[in-house]
């Protein structure tokens, strides 16, 4: 479980998040919603340490991580799948998922074994230069490195981004069934309401870096303000 | 073939070697630091130089070759850590050309130091094999007890560098450090860590070549003895792609015959000329290096 608790990020003057707080339940997907420029990244960014906090606290479970360093975090097992893939291009497929594995001091060939399994186009491509997949592998390269470190929880952000519909819904299946199957406690950001509100338990509403909803995801589904006004989902 | 004809192509692949396998050690200390950090290290002719200073500086206390040689890979790799942590750590996500001026700095405070402290005249290092080359038919050969020793221990510390990186999670580490370092840390790596071990080893490789280089040349040890070197490391490493280290080595001994041979049948001044030539050419068919695999993505 991870617990917001009035968190304010600033970028000089700017206040990127504003006394944010929710909690987000483990074995559950918490689905981070708004426009452009509401703070979703950031908020992302500031649980993985990458960036601090002006004021507030974040907690895995009992343990804070306020000042703690990314990678200590990483190893707490706080997996984030950064905006933009962040996959090693220079790297093939199974050295990103080795890098991954490394420090989860997991069996790698179990770990590999699964997440072939899980998604059956990298086992293909395991030889492959990264920087040759298209979006949609990328994506799930992305996602199977961080999977595959077992982490408790995971952080997605845009993870449909550029993507195809098909390869979304094949996505978003892929997160839901994962949740299903596991105690995995999955913050997902997403501009794609729709999407994940689908397979969302509880759904954060941020405007402007300010929480304007937050609650279960079929009541934010269901709120025609919410989504006329904040979730572009117009009728 | 004429026979003294083949024995002078032959003399000329063999010093070329010797002189090649210099050339790709340097090339490849060059690729380290770019494979780890990023960086191009103009100083790392004049690090590994200090180095061999220090440790060799145990001669005065009556250790022998051996010991001193420990002393300077201990001395590199604490100049190594250090340069990082103190000098280099402010350079990182700064604009391109700031570690370059930084470096190209460093490198002349170094050689200003080494001369203040140990004077410019050539110190003779001692050499733990004959430097007599070998005679065959009477003639002297290209090959001595020491240029085979310089170049199977460069044989040595290149698989041994090649086989870090190809093949073990440090390796990986390294190199993901150096190119994606913000993802490696959301992974649990110890980016910071790993960039000063990037530079400790890339300095140890550089004072192994020194050490040859300042025996081998008989020119003995002098704070500019890495100048010229550094120059046709360079060259190789920017042949052979900076992300090459199999591609930096093969350069370099390339780069060492093709020099072996413009000094012998051309002119030694040409050298430098066709060394540049063959860089230019060589970056124009392939900006990337000519061993560096594309990763062009697809859509």
């Amino acid at each position: 479980m991870i617990t917001i608790d009035d968190l304010t990020v600033s970028f000089g003057a700017v206040q990127a998040l504003r006394h944010v707080s929710f909690v987000a339940e483990t074995g559950h997907i918490t689905a981070v919603l708004g426009a452009n420029g509401a703070g979703k990244t950031t908020l992302l960014r500031t649980i993985s340490g990458l960036k601090e906090p002006k004021t507030g606290t974040i907690r895995l479970g009992d343990q804070s991580l306020m000042h703690m360093r990314t990678e200590d975090i990483a190893r707490l097992g706080i997996g984030h799948v950064p905006e933009g893939r962040g996959v090693i291009g220079e790297f093939t497929v199974e050295e990103n998922l080795r890098l991954g594995a490394m420090m989860a001091k997991v069996n790698l060939a179990q770990g590999l074994q699964a997440q072939y399994e899980l998604f059956p186009v990298l086992g293909e491509r395991r030889k492959q230069h990264a920087a040759k997949l298209s979006g949609g592998e990328r994506q799930m390269l992305a996602m199977a490195r961080a999977l595959i470190a077992n982490p408790s929880v995971l952080l997605l952000d845009e993870p449909s981004l550029g993507l195809a519909p098909l390869v979304t819904a094949q996505l978003m299946h892929t997160i839901q069934s994962l949740c299903e199957t596991s105690d995995l406690t999955v913050i997902l950001v997403e501009q794609n309401a729709t999407s994940a509100l689908r397979i969302a338990h509880h759904a954060v509403v941020l405007h402007v870096g300010e929480v304007v909803a937050n609650d279960t995801a079929s009541l934010v589904a269901a709120d025609e303000n919410l989504r006329q006004y904040y979730l572009g989902l117009v009728e | 073939m004429d026979p003294f004809l083949t024995s002078r192509i032959v003399t000329d692949v063999l010093g070329g070697l010797t002189n090649g396998v210099t050339y790709g050690l340097v090339a490849l200390s060059l690729v380290l630091i770019w494979r780890s950090t990023g960086i191009l290290n103009f100083a790392q002719g004049a690090m590994p130089m200090f180095a061999t200073y220090v440790g060799f500086a145990l001669l005065s206390y009556h250790f022998g070759y051996w010991p001193c040689v420990v002393a300077c890979v201990i001395a590199a790799v604490l100049i190594g850590g250090l340069t990082e942590r103190l000098l280099v750590r402010r350079l990182y996500g700064k604009p391109e050309i700031n570690p370059i001026v930084v470096m190209v700095g460093f490198l002349i405070v170094l050689e200003a130091v080494a001369a203040a402290i140990w004077s410019s005249t050539p110190r003779s290092l001692p050499s733990p094999f004959s430097l007599i080359h070998w005679q065959l038919a009477g003639r002297p050969f290209a090959l001595s007890p020491f240029t085979v020793y310089e170049i199977a221990t460069a044989l040595v510390v290149m698989l041994a560098v090649a086989m870090l990186f190809r093949f073990t999670n440090l390796g990986l580490q390294l190199r993901a450090s150096a190119l994606a370092p913000e993802v490696s840390r959301l992974l649990g790596v110890r980016v910071g860590r790993l960039l000063t071990l990037g530079w400790m080893l890339s300095t140890a490789v550089g004072v192994i070549t020194t050490i040859l280089v300042s025996a081998n040349f008989f020119s003995g040890l002098t704070p500019t003895v890495m100048d010229g070197i550094f120059a046709y490391g360079f060259i190789a490493a920017a042949i052979g792609g900076l992300e090459s280290p199999v591609g930096a080595v093969v350069a370099g001994v390339l780069l060492g015959v093709v020099n072996q041979f413009v000094t012998d049948f051309v002119n030694q001044n040409a050298v430098i000329i066709i060394a540049l030539a063959i860089l230019v050419v060589s970056l124009m068919v392939r900006p990337s290096g000519v061993f560096t695999k594309s990763t062009q993505r697809r859509v």
